[in-house]
């Protein structure tokens, strides 16, 4: 047997059916959102009316599984009793815990509803111990969801640092962007994904064929990516998209369309004293859901108990077959 | 409350010769009544600047201005780290915090929030006011809806709001630094290649549209925020603070302009055209005041 403890297996869902889903493949807990734009994954068809999210709570908490809500955007000046709403509701409902970006809205959960447990998004671009701390001691944060960009060994040193319990990202689509601090789809497209919870959003993303048989994708009115034929390629955004400088030509300027998998680190980051793993994709499919969410569970489980697990299926499921460590194996990524 | 200028620190990785010259031209030569200085965006940057600084200083206290030390914006590593305690912790200089772990070390006192910071609704501004800021100088993102929202809560508060009317926007902040990648180096052994460009590294569509600009590990727009016919307008919903972010060519111009409109001593459209003539090769946009997409001009002038 291994002396690490195991962590919390934290999963996606974007509808009632997929957070079943999550929760019948072994989700110690599954975050969602409410329909609209007090989330950061705000696309059609996706999250969860009051009474979805009430029923499935009831689901999860009857399997021993937890449900966050994710209330993660920034509400702008004039607009914030939605966000006020939302976090009411999913209070009422009894949501395991809420999980807030804004400081205003940290705040407003501390005051009103000072028993519910609060968790820091990570679009609360919260990086360094003193950034935690301030949550923590103003707010009660009990869990920070950390930015995706500290190597294992910082993970550790912030663990050490903090009063609360540390969720990091282990799989799924990796922002190149400080979370929380990014206007660049406004900048193109008028949205903006921190007042209105949209990235990149469908409505505004256009393929076009060009005179060489491939696809040029657009964001608004910009080019932010050429793909020729038989090239895979992810879900457009500007930070993936490839660009030119005077210096170097036609190349991922932010960076690669490839996803983050951290299953070959997960005993450091268990050693590093991770609460939770997080896996990325509210917006994935429940087939998606049901096999990452299982390949980790058997990973998590496998480590845990001091074996070697099989990872084979999870790297296939990455986006566009290309996977990364990103920031967490070293600082050369940066 | 009568309007006021304020010039926003320098983002760029300028010579520090350069960088000392033009803050001697702010003192010596430019109505702004507040300067905010400091390195926000790379910690290895801001070693450069020691050796200007007291000179720099000195001479702005000299001028009379209101010299305020902003914090660094993205911070990581121990180097980030140490660099946001050493200055929020220098005793007797007003801060502008750029990031929450600012806050978290500063005396307690008056301060300022930096528009890297996110302060978006009325319940953050009460977070920030009974933390003592001072003033609190909104993400560009912002529209005039939003704005003018906050401003009546900025009141109640007895908080300043300010509002960037002029230079690139920072559009995202990251860990990795994209300068040192155009130049297949690392953050760690970048060789300080951003230096190369005092307004950023432009960064083009494939189809040969200018579209973002590169400073570090911060991606600005290609267009220069230019809100100079929204002054009387944000005076009406009650903004009085107007910062200019500086570029290496146009800002003293761009001052100029700005204190004459405010004085109304020239039109907008005569102080646009003044800008035009001296500016980063760049068009003005206004987008994001309009709640329209950031890089679009609105207005009965043309931007190019």
């Amino acid at each position: 047997m291994s002396d690490l403890i195991k962590p919390e297996l934290v999963c996606p869902a974007g509808t009632p059916a997929s957070l079943r889903t999550a929760v019948d493949a072994g989700a110690n807990s599954v975050y969602c959102g409410f329909k609209g734009p007090t989330n950061a994954r705000n696309f059609p068809g996706l999250n969860f009316s009051k009474k979805e999210l009430s029923e499935s709570v009831k689901y999860a908490h009857d399997k021993d599984a937890m449900v966050l809500a994710a209330i993660n955007s920034f509400p702008t000046a004039g607009r914030t009793d939605l966000w006020k709403q939302s976090v009411d509701d999913a209070v009422d409902i009894g949501i395991d815990a809420v999980i807030i970006a804004d400081i205003g809205m940290a705040k407003y959960v501390a005051e009103q509803h000072p028993d519910q447990r609060l968790h820091l998004s990570v679009q609360a671009g919260a990086s360094s111990p003193e950034a935690i701390n301030f949550y923590v001691e103003r707010f009660n944060v009990k869990r920070v969801v950390l930015p995706r960009i500290l190597t294992v060994p910082e993970i550790k040193r912030v663990h050490d640092a903090i009063d609360c319990e540390i969720e990091a990202f282990v799989f799924g689509n990796i922002g190149m962007m400080a979370e929380g601090r990014c206007s660049l789809t406004n900048y193109v497209t008028g949205i903006s994904t921190n007042m209105d919870g949209v990235c990149s959003p469908a409505s505004h993303v256009d393929y076009e064929p060009d005179e060489d048989d491939g696809l040029t994708t657009r964001l608004g009115d910009f080019a932010i990516d050429c793909i020729s034929c038989g090239e895979t390629a992810g879900y457009p955004t500007i930070c993936k998209g490839r660009y030119d400088t005077a210096h170097k030509k036609n190349y991922y300027a932010f960076e690669e369309p490839i996803s983050l998998n951290l299953t070959r680190l997960l005993p450091d980051l268990m050693k590093a004293g991770v609460t939770a793993l997080k896996i990325e994709g509210r917006q994935r499919s429940r087939a998606y859901i049901r096999s990452v969410v299982s390949a980790f569970r058997d990973a998590v489980d496998a480590y845990a108990a001091g074996e070697e697990p099989d990872i084979t299926e999870l790297i296939a499921l990455t986006e566009g077959h290309k996977e990364t460590q990103g920031a967490f194996k070293s600082k050369s990524w940066r | 409350m009568s309007a006021q200028l304020t010039l926003g620190p320098v983002q760029y990785n300028w010579a520090p010769e350069d960088w000392r010259d033009f803050y001697f031209k702010v003192a010596d030569e430019t109505p702004v009544e507040t300067v905010f200085i400091g390195e926000v965006i790379c910690s290895k940057r801001a070693p450069l600047y020691d050796n200007q600084l007291p000179d720099v200083v000195e001479r702005l206290h000299d001028a009379g201005k209101h010299v305020i030390f902003s914090t660094l914006s993205e911070v990581t590593t121990d180097i980030d780290r140490r660099l946001v305690k050493r200055i929020a912790q220098s005793e007797g200089f007003p801060i502008e915090a750029n990031d929450v772990s600012a806050l978290q070390q500063m005396a307690a006192g008056p301060h300022h929030i930096g528009p890297l910071m996110n302060c978006y609704n009325e319940e953050a501004l009460e977070v920030y006011a009974a933390n003592g800021a001072k003033s609190i100088c909104l993400n560009p993102e912002m529209p005039r809806v939003g704005i003018a929202a906050l401003a009546e809560a900025a009141e109640r508060h007895g908080v300043e709001l300010e509002v960037q009317v002029y230079g690139r926007m920072s559009l995202a902040l990251s860990a990795r630094c994209y300068h040192a990648r155009a130049h297949n180096r690392t953050k760690d052994s970048c060789l300080f290649v951003c230096d190369e460009d005092p307004d950023g590294m432009r960064l083009d569509t494939l189809e040969g549209d200018q579209f973002l600009t590169v400073n570090g590990i911060q991606t600005q727009s290609h267009s220069v925020l230019n809100l100079i016919d929204c002054l009387d307008d944000l005076q009406s919903i009650g903004i009085n603070r107007f910062r200019i972010s500086p570029q290496s060519i146009g800002t003293f111009t761009a001052i100029q302009a700005f204190d004459d409109v405010l004085n109304d001593r020239i039109s907008p459209s005569e102080a646009l055209k003044k800008m035009r003539d001296d500016s980063v090769d760049a068009p003005f946009s206004n987008g994001f005041y309009h709640q329209r997409p950031g890089y679009e001009w609105h207005d009965k002038v043309p931007a190019e």
